[in-house]
């Protein structure tokens, strides 16, 4: 890592003051040994195993397909707290939020755009990601309860689109969670009862909205990010992930 | 460090250097036996976290990019009094809603989905074929006459309820299934990949195609009442 450019060299000096190091408990990471207490020494990192297959990172080995989920996962972190900032969860209000992302906010419409597209593309990525680890039998032993959190953490995707889907509360936001709050009517015995309490009322309204708002930014999220962190360490407790003979690279 | 008084008191000295301590428990039990890893490895850092960097990079450009030139739906302010037609969940419920078409309720929106979930989250627990053997390596023509008579009761049951949206993909797979048996057979070098494929393949990728089939059917051919319409013909909605 020694750099050349005055650029590398200001940042290799950084990285040796005290201030830096009593920040991140290593100087630069030079060797294998600083290397190691980059990742294993950092909270955010130690999820992640210290060193990793040569053959696992190729592409064909995962498409990268977990790792994307999660970014876009963090994206929407990001503009989903931005959207709250212009975001009333009260009825007709919320629409009238969103005519003023659209008009009068700056960048408002591109927000908006942005957090759509990334929700739509991570329901698509998360299920790509599970057919994939299926099909390089990424389930066996040892990894068969990583697999489990994995469906889970499908169904909280689903969930958590679901329930942002109400948010914008227009004709398409109404209907959609009318529609598919229907279907919750027809199990057996319980079901008027669950679609009570998910809607807060017999009809989508005022309540449902407030419900659907809490779910969509505080519960559905916080759950996520438990289960996404027992994912990825497990993952690292598992041994890392399938590799397979066809991966290429010098593994045997 | 032990006093005059208390010369030979037993304990462990805080200095390793000086008074090494070495303990050995001896068993009969064989242990565990540890596979070593002889694939090559890297470090994690730099190697895995500069991949996932420039991948975070790359999608935030593509989605900005994206992101400029189309826009995130809007419509009319909701108002329960006024029905679309057809109203349509999501996309990814679509599926389900197509198969509410066919099937009442409780099976379609509440038993189908429960199963579908309850069967993902066995499938590492269902201890069969962990070898992942080729559904046609033995015991062949037992194994024949079950997916023929599976295949001609779902078709039975599919046709019956006039499920074809469903019935298309799953004839699809059976063909496919049924192709491979006899190439099998034949001891033929062609299409070796679906000869060789074991029976947990061939169900999810029977799922899959279903599932895609139903989404992209309910996404861009259903129209007023459910009914079929083509994508490019335009119809009062």
């Amino acid at each position: 890592m020694a750099s050349t450019s005055s650029f590398g060299e200001a940042l290799d000096r950084l990285r040796g003051t005290r201030v830096w190091k009593s920040i991140f408990r290593r100087g630069p990471a030079l060797t294998n040994r600083t290397r190691s207490l980059a990742v294993f020494g950092n909270l955010f990192l130690h999820f992640l195993p210290v060193k990793v297959r040569e053959q696992s990172l190729r592409v064909r080995a995962s498409y990268y397909l977990g790792s994307i989920s999660f970014l876009l996962f963090v994206i929407l972190t990001i503009t989903g707290i931005l959207l709250m900032f212009y975001y009333h969860p009260a009825v007709p209000q919320a629409y009238r939020d969103m005519k003023d992302l659209r008009f009068v906010v700056s960048n408002g419409v591109f927000l908006r755009n942005l957090h759509r597209l990334a929700a739509q593309l991570m329901v698509l990525l998360v299920f790509w990601h599970m057919f994939h680890v299926f099909y390089r039998g990424g389930y066996k032993p040892p990894h068969e309860f990583n697999w489990v959190v994995g469906v889970v953490l499908l169904i909280v995707t689903l969930f958590l689109s679901y329930t942002g889907y109400l948010l914008p509360w227009d004709q398409l936001a109404f209907w959609a969670i009318t529609v598919g709050t229907n279907i919750i009517s027809a199990m057996p015995w319980i079901g008027k009862n669950v679609r009570f309490v998910s809607l807060g009322g017999n009809l989508v309204g005022e309540n449902a909205l407030l419900r659907f708002y809490v779910l969509h930014c505080v519960v559905l999220p916080l759950i996520a990010i438990v289960l996404i962190a027992i994912h990825f360490w497990r993952v690292q407790k598992d041994g890392g992930l399938t590799v397979r003979e066809e991966d290429g690279g010098q593994g045997k | 460090m032990a006093d005059k008084e208390n010369k030979y008191e037993a304990g462990f000295s805080s200095d390793a250097k000086k008074d090494p301590v070495r303990v050995v428990f001896l068993t009969k039990k064989t242990s565990a036996k540890v596979t070593g890893e002889d694939r090559p490895q890297v470090m994690t850092y730099p190697h895995l976290l500069m991949r996932e960097a420039i991948a975070f990079m790359v999608l935030v450009i593509a989605l900005v990019g994206v992101a400029l030139f189309w826009d995130a739906p809007l419509e009319q302010l909701a108002n329960p009094l006024l029905t679309p037609n057809p109203a349509k969940a999501p996309w990814y419920f679509l599926g389900l809603q197509e198969l509410l078409h066919y099937f009442p309720p409780l099976v379609a929106g509440i038993i189908i989905p429960t199963l579908v979930v309850v069967a993902l989250v066995v499938i590492p627990y269902f201890n069969v074929n962990v070898q992942g053997k080729p559904l046609w390596q033995e015991h062949r023509k037992r194994r024949l006459w079950i997916v023929v008579s599976a295949l001609l009761a779902l078709a039975l049951l599919l046709g019956f309820m006039r499920a074809w949206t469903v019935f298309v993909p799953t004839a699809i797979i059976g063909l496919a299934m049924l192709y491979s048996y006899f190439a099998a057979a034949g001891g033929g070098s062609r299409h070796v990949f679906l000869q060789t494929r074991p029976l947990s393949w061939w169900v999810m990728t029977w799922f899959i195609l279903v599932a895609v089939v139903l989404t992209g059917v309910g996404t861009f051919f259903r129209g007023p009442g459910w009914s079929w319409v083509w994508p490019w013909s335009s119809h009062a909605g």
